[in-house]
Formats: structure tokens, C-alpha cells, sequence
């Protein structure tokens, strides 16, 4: 190497590095040190850290859930309802019990979610591309765009009657509902993330040479995915609460799902086993959304865009 | 005309030598009519195959500008861009890297474009980590690294695209002085193992003359070349040599009469 100058011979090996320990002498030693450096906040960070972080998102959440309880209890104390209609939350856990080993149980949590994750995966392709070809032709987006914006918004429970003229009441009514309702929020995560690609990096993709399809592949997809993340989560949301409303309108003959047992419930004034059904209701909400949390949270750690 | 000592060329390695960049009477204009705020106005430039170039100018005289003209991403308002042949890469004012990729297939990117295959890109990859100094930081991601080692990443990411010149938009504008140094002579070195063409930006006079064999001045806006000076001193130059000091006492002398020039 002719132009290597004396003086910045050693530090070649690393200049940060080099700069935080002028006493480095070759090159091996400094990204030694360098990677020690590396490895040991790891270390720190890992064993100690887990266990803080579960707790200390944890307490909270007991908290608030005896709190809720506390207050039913009381309510239900003060006989503000009837029994019949507000039980006590013992009668009510009672019943969960009872509830979660009953056949009827995982026949009704196979149906539903079957349904959700069926609708769900067709909103996600139709949103999809949907949401690709909006955010890629001009015209397409200039004559739909403000309808996907304005779908997302609307109340899906309202496609129903018009479903159900449609269908009839079906498993195609509620699928078609779930859809219209996930849809549009995908579409439009998917959009979002693509107009929002920082120009920079466009500018560095066009330099090396991306053109057409090969720009969407390697540079706009990617760099709109955590967009479209946010997206599939709220358009889970939306499938999940259409479905809610479906499974109570349109109740299929043999169907046992939940809302169709919850519709039971009602009609022999079930109060404990209506409210064991929206309990479990929430946890079911709550274990997805800590799914698409842990899909988002990996993303964010994988991008460095996460303090952590 | 230019003002290049033809001696100082590198005898470039391959057959398809490529001729001299020409900018012949290059303007851009930003927006159109009353409002249309002129950046550059008939700027001519030849840069031979091999020389390094250095354009420098007060911040907003379109240095930026004229690098994006070269390297196709905006269209020129007028005059005429001859690339002679070479083929164009072009390193950012930011790492610009991108999150979702490692360090290792951000710099394969470019090959992968090309359709290089698995293997080779892997290799070549971690040869260009090497000649940037980055040897085995291949598996981290971004922004794991610091800014200087990002800067080299960028660096190689270029690299690896094979053209022949490279464009450099004030890639160490944001570094100390002495990651800044060290990255000198990397970047000197690459230069001159691939007889690359080189045209950097900066607004640090000292570094401009540190590497060009030519430095060209910009005056404020509208962009106009006002003078260039040739670098005579032998390499490898030291930034703090009393040589480099001199002429860029010189050289900033004239760029302080421009842009005091400027604001009356
Ligand atoms: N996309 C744009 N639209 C309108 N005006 C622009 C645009 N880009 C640059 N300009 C204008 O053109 C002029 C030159 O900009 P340019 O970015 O080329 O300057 P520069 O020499 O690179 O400055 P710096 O050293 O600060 O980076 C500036 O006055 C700027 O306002
Ligand atoms: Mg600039």
C-alpha cells in the first residue's frame, strides 16, 4: 500500500476505536477490545434486565385487574341490579370454570377462529393488493384513494342487512363483512408506508441501479413494512370486532361459535356465562395483540429504531 | 480548458477505458416562472478518467445539486452531461443505509442487483469490508456502528456497484477530525488501486485540498465556477502539512471574498 502514511498505520484498523484507546498498538487488540465492549453490555443487559422488565410490566396489570374486581364486587354488594342480571364475580369465575371444560367450548373457539383467521388472510391479500396498486398508479389512487380512508372509517356492522340480502345468513355473509372491514385499514398501512420512504434512501436506490419492480422488491416493501405492520394490526382489530358483530346477527344453523352460544346465553338470561364469553373475549384480544406487538417490538430492535 | 497535469492519471486497469466527464454549460433551475429559484447557471467541467476532483462552495451554491445532475437523478435545466462512458455511483451526505438488511447484504445489494450469485456476493462482500477496515462487523446491523464505521459501509456499498466514478456528496461532513483523517487515506488508497474518477463535495477547504489533484470553486448562488486551483504537492498529503495549510489560506481567502461578495 503506497499511500498509507506512518502516523495512521495502526489506527486504520479501527478510527472509533482507535479514538477511545490511543494506546491500541495493533490491529487484532483493538477489535479485540471493540468486540468485548460489544459482548459485555450485552451480557449485562440480558440476565438482569428480563426479569425487572417482566415484573415491572406485570404489577400494573395485577393491580388493575383487582381493582376491576374489587369495584364489581362492591357493585354487586350494593345490589344496584339483581343478581340475575349482575352476578358476583365468583359466580362468575365459576362459570369460566365450568365453561372451559364443557365441549362446547373449544368447538366454539375452533369456529371463530377459524373464521377470524380465514377473513383476516383474505383481508390481508385483497388489502394488499389493493393497497400496492393504489400506492402505484396515479389514476387508481386519485379515484379510490379517499374511498379506502373512508371505508376504514365506517362502522362495519352496517354492511350486515346488505350482506345477509347478499348471502343470506351464511358463513359467506360474515366472511364478506370481516373482509370489508379489515381490508381497508391493510390497504392503507401498506400505502402509508410507501409514500413515506424517506427520499434519501429512493435517491440511494436509484444510484444503484433499481428500477421498476426491482426498486418495489428490494427497497419500498421492505421499507414500508413496518407501516404495514400497523396496519395488519389495526385490520386485525377491525376483523376481529366485524366478526364479533357478525357471529351475534348472522347465526348459522349448527354453528356453535361464540357469538352464536352467547346469543344462547341471553335467551335463558345466562347473566354469569354472558359475561364468562366477553371475558374470554378480552383475553383472546389481548394474547393477539401481543402477538402483533412482538412481531412490531422484533422489527423495531432489528431496525435499531427501539431505545432499548 | 482543464487544467489537469495529464502525468498524474493512473494507468486505468481494464480495456474499456472511459473517456473524460464533460459538463458543458450545465444549469438547473428549481421550480418554474416568477418563483423559479436559479442553482446553477452554465457550469462547465471536464474531469478526466482517474482525477480527483474536489467542488467546493458556500453552503447552498449547488454543490448538491450538481452531483445529483451527474449522477442522473434530476434532470438539467440546460447544457449537456457526457459521462464519457463511465459508469456512476454516488455516496450521500447521510450513510443512508438501509435498516432491514445487515452490514454485509447492504453492501451486496448493488450485486445483487445484478444478479451475482449467493456465494460471490457473500466473498466479495467480505472483501470490500476489508479494504473499508471493517473485517467481521459482516452479521451487525446498522445501527449497531458508529457513525464512522457506517460511513465506511456506505463507502463500500458504492464500492461494490464496479463503476468507475464515484460521487461524493460530503460523505465525512459529519465526523471528527480524526475519523475524518483516517478515512482520507482509506478513501486515497481505493482511488488509486481502481484508478476510480472521483468528484467529492465538501465546504472544508483543507480536506479539499488534502485529496484533489484539482480544486474547483463554486460562487454562491446561482452556482458558477469562479476558479480552480491545481494541487501540486506530492502524495500522500497530511491534512495539517504546512503545504496543504498554504493553499488552503489561500483558497479560503478567495471563497471569503465570494461570499462576503455575495451578501452585500
Ligand atoms: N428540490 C429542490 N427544490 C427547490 N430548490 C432546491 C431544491 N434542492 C435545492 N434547492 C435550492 O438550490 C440551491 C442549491 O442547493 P444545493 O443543495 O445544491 O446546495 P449545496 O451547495 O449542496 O449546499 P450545502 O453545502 O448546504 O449542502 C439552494 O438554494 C436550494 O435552496
Ligand atoms: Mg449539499
Amino acid at each position: 500500500m503506497p499511500s498509507e502514511t506512518p502516523t495512521t498505520g495502526p489506527a486504520l484498523a479501527d478510527p472509533d476505536t482507535a479514538r477511545r484507546q490511543p494506546g491500541g498498538s495493533t490491529a487484532d487488540e483493538v477489535t479485540g477490545l471493540d468486540a468485548l465492549e460489544l459482548a459485555s453490555t450485552r451480557a449485562d443487559s440480558r440476565v438482569a434486565d428480563v426479569g425487572r422488565a417482566v415484573w415491572s410490566t406485570t404489577w400494573p396489570k395485577l393491580l388493575a385487574i383487582a381493582l376491576v374486581i374489587a369495584a364489581w364486587q362492591v357493585l354487586y354488594l350494593s345490589e344496584w341490579k339483581p343478581p340475575f342480571a349482575l352476578p358476583a364475580p365468583m359466580t362468575v369465575f365459576d362459570d369460566i370454570r365450568e365453561l372451559v371444560v364443557s365441549p362446547d367450548f373449544p368447538r366454539a373457539i375452533a369456529i371463530t377462529a377459524q373464521r377470524a383467521l380465514t377473513g383476516f388472510l383474505l383481508a390481508v391479500v385483497i388489502g394488499t393488493l389493493i393497497g400496492a396498486a393504489v400506492a402505484r398508479f396515479r389514476p387508481l389512487r386519485a379515484a379510490i384513494g379517499s374511498l379506502i380512508t373512508g371505508l376504514q372509517t365506517m362502522p362495519s356492522i352496517i354492511w350486515f342487512p346488505f350482506a345477509i340480502l347478499l348471502f343470506q345468513i351464511s358463513e359467506t355473509a360474515i366472511l364478506f363483512v370481516v373482509v370489508i372491514g379489515a381490508a381497508p385499514s391493510i390497504a392503507n398501512g401498506l400505502i402509508g408506508g410507501i409514500d413515506y420512504v424517506p427520499p434519501t434512501w429512493l435517491r440511494v436506490g436509484k444510484v444503484l441501479g433499481m428500477r421498476g419492480l426491482s426498486l418495489y422488491r428490494f427497497l419500498i416493501l421492505p421499507a414500508s413494512l413496518p407501516s404495514f405492520i400497523s396496519g395488519l394490526k389495526q385490520g386485525w382489530a377491525f376483523a376481529w370486532r366485524s366478526l364479533m358483530a357478525g357471529e351475534l346477527l348472522v347465526i348459522v344453523a349448527g354453528q356453535g361459535s361464540i357469538g352464536s352460544l352467547m346469543q344462547g346465553a341471553r335467551e335463558f338470561n345466562n347473566a354469569p356465562r354472558l359475561l364468562s364469553w366477553i371475558i374470554i373475549v378480552l383475553v383472546l384480544g389481548i394474547l393477539v395483540d401481543i402477538l402483533f406487538n412482538a412481531a412490531d417490538n422484533a422489527l423495531r430492535r432489528r431496525w435499531g429504531l427501539q431505545q432499548s | 480548458m482543464s487544467l489537469l497535469d495529464r502525468g498524474v492519471v493512473g494507468a486505468a486497469g481494464s480495456g474499456d477505458t472511459p473517456g473524460p466527464v464533460r459538463l458543458g454549460g450545465v444549469s438547473k433551475a428549481y421550480g418554474r416562472g416568477r418563483s423559479a429559484l436559479l442553482a446553477l447557471d452554465r457550469v462547465s467541467l471536464t474531469v478526466e478518467p482517474g482525477e480527483f476532483v474536489c467542488l467546493l462552495g458556500a453552503s447552498g451554491c449547488g454543490k448538491s445539486t450538481l452531483l445529483s445532475l451527474v449522477a442522473g437523478l434530476d434532470p438539467a435545466s440546460g447544457g449537456t452531461i457526457d459521462l464519457g462512458g463511465h459508469r456512476v455511483s454516488m455516496m450521500f451526505q447521510e450513510p443512508a443505509l438501509f435498516p432491514w438488511l445487515t452490514v454485509s447484504r447492504n453492501v451486496e445489494i448493488a450485486m445483487r442487483l445484478r444478479g451475482v450469485g449467493r456465494e460471490q456476493r457473500r466473498e466479495r462482500a467480505a472483501a470490500l469490508l476489508e479494504t473499508v477496515r471493517l473485517t467481521g462487523f459482516g452479521r451487525k446491523r446498522p445501527h449497531e456502528l458508529s457513525g464512522g464505521m457506517r460511513q465506511r459501509v456506505a463507502l463500500a456499498r458504492a464500492l461494490a456497484q464496479d463503476a468507475d466514478l464515484l460521487l461524493m456528496d460530503e460523505p465525512f461532513g459529519a465526523l471528527d477530525a480524526m475519523t475524518r483523517d483516517i478515512l482520507h487515506d482509506e478513501l486515497e488508497r481505493i482511488w488509486r488501486e481502481r484508478s476510480l474518477t472521483v468528484l467529492f463535495v465538501t465546504h472544508n477547504v483543507r480536506e479539499a485540498v488534502r485529496l484533489g489533484d484539482r480544486v474547483i470553486l463554486l460562487s454562491s448562488r446561482p452556482g458558477r465556477i469562479i476558479e480552480e486551483f491545481p494541487v501540486e504537492q506530492p502524495r500522500p498529503r497530511r491534512i495539517d502539512s504546512p503545504e496543504v495549510a498554504g493553499l488552503a489560506a489561500t483558497i479560503t481567502d478567495r471563497l471569503r471574498a465570494e461570499v462576503s461578495r455575495h451578501a452585500q
